[in-house]
């Protein structure tokens, strides 16, 4: 299994490392907080820690915690608009439900 | 499923915990809102995919007001409740607004507040509460865009607005629901956008030409805090002034009289506007508009002509530059950067001509309509703390001294301006009579020396101060001047602890032009401030001498002196009192010196006597330390 992301959120995310300048990659990962268990973390990513994991998909290097990727393994990251809104979105195979906001999830 | 944006290392938020953020720049002619999504700001556009947002607000008799694109229709058809340029009103008195007033077309409504009220079809309405109509529209953009309730925003102010405009500024966030995380400078924001505070220090040059407005700053950085060195500007010239020339060109081509009525000249403007816009890419472009009579003309605007139409109005903004680079005692070569803010300066013409003066390539990679938006949206991510710490906060300054009257109508500065806000200052005061036990506190602000020439902001009092000698009675006065510039000012009396404070409410009244003039006119008139205040501050104190020489006349005068030492003595005091009428210092000085002259033997044998007065009936025993 990988982390994937569609070719719109690879878009996106080398278009806001560049705009930022500096930067290895993208670190996603979960912690255990919010309504539903556990929440998303996608954050810039400065370093590569020793028992980090990378995937790379479209020219995007995506870090990730191996304790994190049990929750994460097969996501594809993608980028989609609601409305006026938008922003990534997990498409995550392992959860089992999320609150209604879909901000945090169980597996 | 909601929407996620990339966060700093570490700065992730809990769900629902979200450090939303945005930079609103509430603009005379249009208004902007800018946050950062992903590290990278851009301002945000409304369910129309428009980002700019007419500053229109209609009122209507039933309903909500319309905001924006919707009210700027409106506007011909229903002038007198379709509010534009509000920004031009917002912090002016009543006495302001009618100077204004030949050329706005609104009711006034007489009222007993300080605020002027337009009349309106939905009853009176505040200047604050039109620009609260407008946030409170970009909040709900931003809100929509965003996914979540706003926690702050920063809004920009031209960095001449005085401490009553800040405030309205303020009020109308306050009012919008909106937490207003600060003020910021609105050519400090244009830097920030280019990144320039992160960058080595130097003096930046903001060209800010609008569709009406025209302002120069000149800001310099210095150990990360952007101090504004100088403004300038004309209130009246800007983008609309080019669409007129063009028109009239039009006009004079197509034969048409000058006498064309209101809907065609708003028409043939509009030609002449996408004429201009054409014209930033294009080197020449067809032109059509049709008669009154139904026939239609034709013709070729090259861009030669176009900026021979415009040249003469692009000349007219060096001016303010010229005068901006003097007031900040800098000649042109010593600007670092020069950033270009507002849609007029697409123009190519303005750019080339802003290169000539400056003799350098302005920054113009940033859209100038958004660049003070993306600056105040940058600052309020930080504000909202999605930064890492080490992240430089972004400092400002007050741009005008802030003071106190003093005996003699002369203003003491306690903050200088320029100084980095915020900021605290103490100074202590003292009684000028004896026995005072109240103190009148007026506070001002301005570089003059005279409070006539200053600009007044308060005026409060202190009471219950312990009745004691003239001077000897020490009242503390601290300002206090909060992120936005905002300021609240504290005397206490040191003995007994009685205290009295007032926050500045905005007292409306100054003029256009007395703001941008007043820092300029405290340089031109240096010398002679120095010499008013040199008089003045004789004149006080031949005031305090003559004060305390009558009050101890009429005390032991008689019994003290001979006829003929209370003629020497009255004399000289008759002396004194035509010298401080006068207008030498150096007189009024010497005639001082010739009172206490006359005076002295007097003061040392009252001395004696009030020795000798306390000491009798006591035996000298009683006076040794023990």
């Amino acid at each position: 299994m990988a982390i994937t992301l569609t070719e719109a959120a690879a878009g996106r995310v080398k278009e806001y490392l560049d705009n930022r300048g500096k930067g290895v990659g993208l670190r996603l990962g979960v912690k255990t907080t919010g309504c539903s268990g556990m929440a998303y973390v996608i954050e810039f990513a400065d370093a590569v820690e020793a028992d980090d994991v990378v995937f790379e998909d479209r020219g995007i290097k995506v870090i990730i915690n191996p304790k994190s990727l049990v929750y994460l393994d097969g996501t594809e990251l993608d980028y989609a608009r609601e409305g006026l809104n938008a922003g990534f979105k997990f498409i995550n195979p392992n959860v089992k439900d999320m609150c209604g906001c879909g901000e945090s999830f169980n597996v | 499923m909601a929407l996620l944006q990339i966060s700093e290392p570490g700065e992730s938020t809990a769900p629902h915990q979200h450090r939303l953020a945005a930079g609103i720049d509430l603009g005379t002619t249009n208004s902007l809102v800018a946050s950062v999504r992903s590290g990278l700001a851009e301002t945000l556009a409304d369910e129309l995919g428009e980002h700019l947002l007419p500053s229109v607000v209609r009122y209507r008799a039933e309903g909500e007001p319309q905001v924006g694109r919707e009210a700027l229709s409106a506007a011909t058809r229903d002038p007198l409740n379709t509010i534009a340029s509000v920004k031009r009103l917002m912090g002016r008195g009543v006495e302001d607004v009618k100077g204004l007033g030949a050329h706005l077309p609104y009711e006034f409504v007489p009222g007993t507040s300080a605020m002027p009220l337009l009349h309106t079809a939905a009853g009176a309405v505040s200047p604050v509460e039109v620009s609260a109509e407008i946030l409170k529209n970009l909040k709900r953009r931003a809100e929509n865009a965003l996914g979540g309730e706003l926690r702050g925003v920063v809004i920009t102010v031209p960095a001449y607005f005085d401490d009553a405009q800040r405030q309205a500024t303020k009020d109308a966030g306050r009012l919008a629901g909106l937490h207003v995380l600060r003020l910021l400078n609105e050519p400090t924001a244009a830097a920030v956008a280019y990144g320039l505070d992160q960058g080595s220090e130097g003096v930046t040059a903001i060209y800010d030409l609008g569709g009406g407005t025209f302002d120069i700053s000149i800001l310099r950085l210095n150990k990360g805090v952007f101090e504004v060195m100088s403004t300038a500007g004309d209130t009246a010239l800007g983008g609309d002034d080019f669409d007129r020339s063009v028109a009239l060109w039009i006009m004079q081509q197509a034969g048409i009289p000058d006498d064309a009525g209101h809907a065609q000249m708003r028409r043939l403007m509009q030609v002449a506007r996408s004429a201009k816009e054409a014209l930033t890419d294009a080197s020449s472009v067809e032109v059509k508009v049709e008669r009154n009579d139904g026939s239609h003309w034709s013709g070729d605007l090259t861009r030669a002509t176009f900026d021979e139409l415009c040249g003469p109005l692009v000349q007219k903004t060096q001016g303010p530059c010229r005068r901006a680079l003097r007031d900040a005692g800098i000649r042109a070569g010593d600007v670092k950067a020069v950033v270009l803010v507002g849609g007029s300066t697409r123009v190519p013409l303005v750019r080339r001509r802003v290169a000539e003066f400056f003799d350098r390539e302005p920054l113009a990679d940033i859209d100038p309509d958004k660049v003070v938006a993306i600056g105040a949206a940058i600052q309020a991510d930080i504000l909202a703390g999605n930064k890492p710490e080490d992240e430089m906060l972004l400092l400002d300054v007050i741009p005008l001294s802030l003071g106190l009257e003093t005996m003699g109508g002369l203003a003491e500065k306690i903050i200088p301006r320029n100084t980095t806000i915020p900021t605290a200052r103490a100074q202590e005061f003292t009684t000028f009579k004896d026995g005072q036990t109240a103190m009148s506190l007026h506070v001002v602000q301005g570089d003059r020396e005279l409070v006539s020439d200053c600009r007044s902001l308060a005026k409060f009092e202190l009471h219950d101060i312990p009745p004691m000698t003239a001077g000897a009675a020490r009242i503390r006065v601290t300002f206090q001047v909060d992120a936005d510039g905002l300021l609240s000012v504290t005397a206490e009396e040191q003995v007994r602890g009685v205290k009295s404070s007032i926050e500045v409410k905005p007292s409306y009244g100054l003029s256009d032009s007395e703001i941008e003039h007043m820092l300029k006119d405290s340089i031109a008139h240096a010398q002679e401030d120095m010499e008013a205040r040199r008089l003045r501050e004789q004149q006080v104190e031949a005031d305090r001498v003559l004060e305390a020489l009558q009050a101890a006349l009429a005390d032991d005068g008689d019994k003290i002196l001979t006829g003929q030492e209370r003629v020497v003595i009255d004399t000289a005091a008759r002396q004194l009192g035509a010298a401080r009428d006068g207008s030498d210092p150096q007189a009024i000085k010497r005639a001082i010196e010739a009172v206490e002259a006359a005076s002295s033997d007097y003061v040392a044998r009252r001395m004696n006597t009030s020795i000798r007065e306390a000491m009798a009936g006591h035996r000298v025993d009683e006076f040794k330390s023990t």
